[in-house]
């Protein structure tokens, strides 16, 4: 492809240290492209949450251990420190979470927090800094953002929070958006709301947006490329419509089936049989062998090659390759 | 099942056709009290006048959003807290009058969301499930521990001596269904407890749940915010709104048609599971009001887009929709005498 990668993560690898060694991420390879939105789904412990901390260097520095690349927008994310890190965090990439209001400080109004950000990344005045913030509230629908500006987090219900924070991410127009499970906390008809917002946002300011869900419906509903992940690995990736209408990794097809969209009422669930690995060795096999009803002693006794299926469709699975 | 398990467990009395539980306008406020003499300043109406019937072998879901009462009224049937108003009548016989609440929950037992908060964490898995027959008299708690055990897919040789911590949240949630079983209770109240699972798991314990139902005869209420995971396993569904009951009917019709448009607004917050045809409008703006000071009226006219005047001044009554005698929803539209526009429109067809 011709246009650079916003992000690229090269052979990315991640261990937590402490009492017993977490082998978090293991040899991630994956690339974001300018104004793409990218959905990475996967269940507790797969290392979703862990790969979009990287890209702003949130993990605690003196127990985790990285190795490999992570580029964003040409910038070499690893080597930052000091002045350039903190320009890099909020700046070019800018991040969402799960919990509004544990997010936003409540000791600062809505209208100040935005302001604070924008007056250290741009450099600009205080009342310059409020009309960005009072735009933004406005962009993101906020109903009288005047006197919203002036709210303290509490004063809002947790649709509005949620708006709020997305504001306050967008406040300094980063090229790259990350969004860790925003919509988990709130109810149905504000999620849909939140996710209809941030397609919009997206498509207004041309951001790249990398999104963590473990919610299928919520991927698709938002997401151009999807990449699921297991136990610290990338086991399949796709345009959302190639992973959601011709799933080829057992993993992925039994997500699929366990969404119960179109499952029927009393027929046996297909359910993935036992629970996630502990992720306390590095992995020599595939990671999903022990959970899959297709496994062989090829997949135990070695890693998995990763198979282009079609263009963008690349899956992590010794069957795929035995089918080409 | 053993005799002296048999002997712990309340008989069927009322026979097949007498519902398991009736619950009659049931209502929950709880005072807000603040400033220097601690006065009561404001109410959250959390359920007000919900009632609805739940079969013997059936599964009601009950569905809706935060706030919207749904686990009050949980709380509520097992006896959690204390009612203000209403009544409870479980297998024919009324709480207060003919059983007492120590005997209603012999036959009601519930399962939390939290599978870590809702154990002991200094009992064993097995002293854990025991503790229900132990206090109850019976001889041989332990033995009944391992039986459930293995039910709920734990081999007990492995898990009866470990402690919460060392499970998964799936295996502690497979602890609390057991611990639940352990009275062999005949309706089980189910309050988002496989929310909190992975997908892939939350597959493998709604199986569970479904193969218990059978084995034992149970009942169950199931509570959860996931419309496709209360389609896949209820026989009925119950809609509140901000503490009342909007729609009520069976499953498949509801899930076919809704009637009120708040069920309607909801199922449509469903993420469309399509690339190709996604969601392009949100159903609703806004988040669902307080609880503390609900709107008149229809609590759902403020969000409503088909509201009128009629339904911010008249609260609209539970009535049968169409053919389906099961079906019942609280929309003026679906009364042809409440004076809305639409709902005469319907009436001329």
């Amino acid at each position: 492809m011709s246009v650079t990668p916003l992000v690229e993560f090269e052979n990315l690898t991640v261990r937590f240290r402490g009492e017993r060694t977490v082998h978090a991420i293991n040899g991630l390879n994956l690339s974001l492209q300018p104004g793409e939105m990218l959905a990475l789904l996967g269940e507790s412990g797969s290392g979703k949450s862990v790969t979009l901390k990287t890209l702003l260097r949130l993990l605690p520095p003196r127990r985790s251990e990285l190795e490999g690349g992570i580029r964003v927008n040409g910038t070499d994310v690893m080597s930052l420190s000091g002045q350039a890190l903190a320009n890099h965090r909020g700046g070019d990439v800018s991040m969402i979470f799960q919990e509004p209001a544990l997010a936003l400080d409540p000791v600062y109004t809505v209208g100040e927090q935005i302001a604070e950000t924008v007056m250290r990344h741009k450099g600009v005045s205080r009342s310059a800094a409020m009309d960005v913030a009072l735009d933004m509230l406005t962009r993101v629908r906020i109903p009288s953002p005047e006197r919203r500006l002036k709210n303290y987090p509490h004063e809002m219900s947790g649709g509005m929070r949620q708006r709020a924070m997305i504001a306050l991410a967008l406040s300094c127009r980063p090229k790259l958006l990350l969004a860790d499970e925003p919509t988990t906390a709130l109810d149905a008809t504000v999620q849909i709301q939140i996710l209809l917002l941030l397609r919009e946002l997206q498509q207004e300011f041309g951001m790249g947006v990398i999104f963590v869900t473990h919610d299928i419906g919520v991927a698709v509903e938002v997401s151009d490329r999807i990449a699921v992940m297991y136990a610290g690995n990338l086991v399949e990736t796709g345009s959302t419509a190639d992973v959601i209408k011709d799933p080829r990794h057992p993993y992925t097809k039994g997500l699929l089936a366990a969404n119960l969209h179109g499952a029927v009422k009393g027929q046996r669930l297909d359910a993935i049989p036992g629970s996630p690995p502990a992720l306390e060795r590095a992995p020599d096999a595939c990671s999903f062998a022990e959970r899959c009803s297709h496994a062989t002693d090829r997949c135990r006794s070695a890693l998995p090659p990763v198979v282009n299926v079609s263009g963008q469709h690349q899956v992590t699975c010794v069957l795929e390759a035995e089918n080409v | 099942m053993s005799k002296t398990e048999a002997s712990l467990s309340t008989a069927d009395r009322g026979g097949p056709h007498q519902p398991l539980i009736i619950a009659k306008d049931l209502k929950k406020h709880f005072p807000i009290r603040s400033g220097l003499l601690n006065r009561k300043t404001a109410t959250v109406h959390a359920v007000d006048g919900v009632s609805f019937e739940v079969h013997k072998g059936e599964t009601l879901g009950i569905v809706g959003e935060s706030g919207c009462g749904k686990s009050t009224t949980a709380r509520l049937l097992i006896g959690l807290i204390e009612l203000d108003e209403g009544s409870i009548i479980f297998d024919g016989d009324a709480l207060g009058a003919d059983i007492k609440l120590k005997e209603l929950r012999r036959g009601v037992q519930m399962v939390f969301q939290d599978s870590y908060a809702s154990l002991n964490p200094r009992l064993t898995i097995v002293d854990s499930i025991a503790f229900g027959p132990k206090i109850h008299g019976h001889a041989d708690p332990s033995g009944v521990a391992r039986d459930l055990m293995e039910k709920v897919g734990l081999d007990p040789e492995r898990f009866a001596e470990r402690y919460p911590h060392e499970l998964s949240g799936g295996q502690r949630q497979r602890v609390n269904i057991a611990r639940a079983l352990a009275l062999s209770p005949r309706l089980v109240i189910l309050d988002e407890a496989v929310s909190a699972l992975d997908k892939s798991v939350e597959a493998q314990v709604l199986n569970l749940l479904n193969d218990l139902k059978e084995e034992l005869g149970l009942t169950y209420v199931f509570i959860s915010h996931d419309l496709n995971v209360v389609r896949y396993i209820s026989d009925r569904v119950l809609v509140m709104y901000l503490g009342e009951v909007v729609e009520i009917g069976p499953a498949e019709t509801i899930y076919a048609k809704q009637a009120h448009p708040y069920t309607a607004s909801l199922f449509a917050a469903m993420p469309s599971m399509d690339p190709d045809h996604r969601t392009e409008e949100p159903p609703l703006a806004g988040d669902p009001p307080n609880p503390i000071d609900p709107p008149t009226g229809c609590r759902f006219h403020t969000r409503c887009r088909f509201a009128e005047d009629i339904c911010a001044q008249k609260k609209p009554k539970l009535s049968v929709i169409g053919d389906v005698p099961e079906h019942l929803a609280a929309c003026h539209i679906q009364d042809p005498a409440s004076g809305h526009s639409q709902a005469l429109k319907e009436a001329a067809e």
